[in-house]
C-alpha cells in the first residue's frame, strides 16, 4: 500500500494570539468513538486503564488517555488506542481523521468563547475536566475545559478554517477592545 | 426561548431543530387501515393547551426530544428523551 502522510486540519498553522490569549492547533492525535452497545456496561473493560465511562458532560482522565462524553451513549477516547477487545461491548470508531483540536489557552478564555458560544462556560458553571456540546457560532463543536486558563476545543475537520477564523478573529477583536480601553484619556475631575 | 435538555441542560432555542407534532412517534403497522396512515401523516390536533412535539438538539448531543407545552400560556412543563421511552431504541 502506498505511504500516506498524515496531515492535521490547518497544517503549519501558526497561533494565533491577542488579549492574552494563545489559539494554537493541536498535535495531531488519535480520536476513537466509543458507543456502548445496549445495556452493557463497560466499567470491567476501562477500570483496569484507569477510566470510567463518562457521563453527561464530564471526562475521565489517566495518564495521557482522556475519555470524553460527545453525546447519548457516545464518548470519545483520546490520547491513545482503544483497548483491546473493547469492540465485543462497544462500537469502537477510528474518528482521527473526522476533527480538527484548537488549543485555547490563557486567563480569559471563557469571555473569548462567550461571544461564540451561548452556554456560560465560566469556571464555576463549567469546572474542569467538564465537557460541552455546542455550537461555536454555527459550527457544532465539543469544548472541554482541560485547566482554569485552558480550552480543548474540536470541530468536524471539514469546518476546522471557519472555526479557526471565528476564534481568531475574536482574539483580534478582544486585543483591539483592551488597547482602545488603555489610550482612552483619563477623565480629570470638573474645574468647580 | 429555552429548552431544557435531559442531557445537556438548559440550552438556547437556536441549538435545536423542530421536527414536528409528538404524533409522529405513533406510527401505524404496516398493514394498518388507509385511514390510519392518512391520519398519521396528514390530520393534527390544534390544542388549546397541553401539546407535544419533537425536537432535535443538533447544536448539541444530537438527541431527539420530546417536549411538552401549553400553547395557552407558551410554558414548557417537560423535555424528555425519545430514546428512554418504550421502543425508542433498539434492544440488544
Ligand atoms: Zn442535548
Amino acid at each position: 500500500m502506498a505511504e500516506l502522510i498524515a496531515k492535521t486540519a490547518l497544517d503549519g498553522q501558526r497561533p494565533a494570539t491577542g488579549a492574552g490569549l494563545v489559539l494554537a492547533t493541536l498535535p495531531p492525535g488519535p480520536v476513537w468513538s466509543i458507543a456502548p452497545f445496549p445495556g452493557v456496561d463497560l466499567a470491567p473493560v476501562l477500570a483496569p486503564l484507569g477510566l470510567a465511562f463518562p457521563t453527561p458532560g464530564q471526562s475521565s482522565s489517566a495518564g495521557d488517555l482522556r475519555l470524553i462524553w460527545t453525546g447519548r451513549d457516545q464518548a470519545f477516547l483520546l490520547g491513545g488506542a482503544a483497548p483491546p477487545g473493547l469492540e465485543a461491548f462497544a462500537a469502537v470508531t477510528d474518528q482521527t481523521g473526522a476533527w480538527a483540536g484548537f488549543s485555547l489557552s490563557g486567563e480569559g478564555g471563557e469571555a473569548a468563547l462567550a461571544r461564540l458560544v451561548t452556554p456560560d462556560l465560566r469556571l464555576a458553571a463549567f469546572p474542569v475536566g467538564h465537557v460541552i456540546r455546542t455550537a461555536l457560532n454555527h459550527i457544532p463543536a465539543i469544548i472541554l475545559r482541560e485547566g482554569r486558563a485552558g480550552f480543548h476545543i474540536r470541530v468536524f475537520r471539514s469546518m476546522a478554517r471557519s472555526a479557526w477564523h471565528e476564534l481568531a478573529a475574536v482574539l483580534e477583536r478582544l486585543a483591539a477592545r483592551q488597547a482602545a480601553e488603555q489610550a482612552r484619556p483619563v477623565p480629570t475631575a470638573p474645574v468647580g | 426561548m429555552r429548552l431544557t435538555c435531559p442531557l445537556c441542560g438548559p440550552r438556547d432555542r437556536r441549538e435545536f431543530t423542530y421536527y414536528g407534532a409528538g404524533d409522529y412517534l405513533s406510527r401505524p403497522d404496516p398493514g394498518a387501515p388507509a385511514e390510519a396512515w392518512d391520519n398519521y401523516l396528514h390530520l393534527r390536533d390544534n390544542p388549546a393547551g397541553p401539546t407535544r412535539d419533537l425536537w432535535y438538539h443538533d447544536q448539541g448531543c444530537a438527541a431527539w426530544l420530546l417536549v411538552s407545552r401549553n400553547t395557552i400560556t407558551h410554558e414548557i412543563t417537560g423535555v424528555e428523551l425519545v430514546a428512554d421511552r418504550k421502543g425508542g431504541r433498539d434492544e440488544a
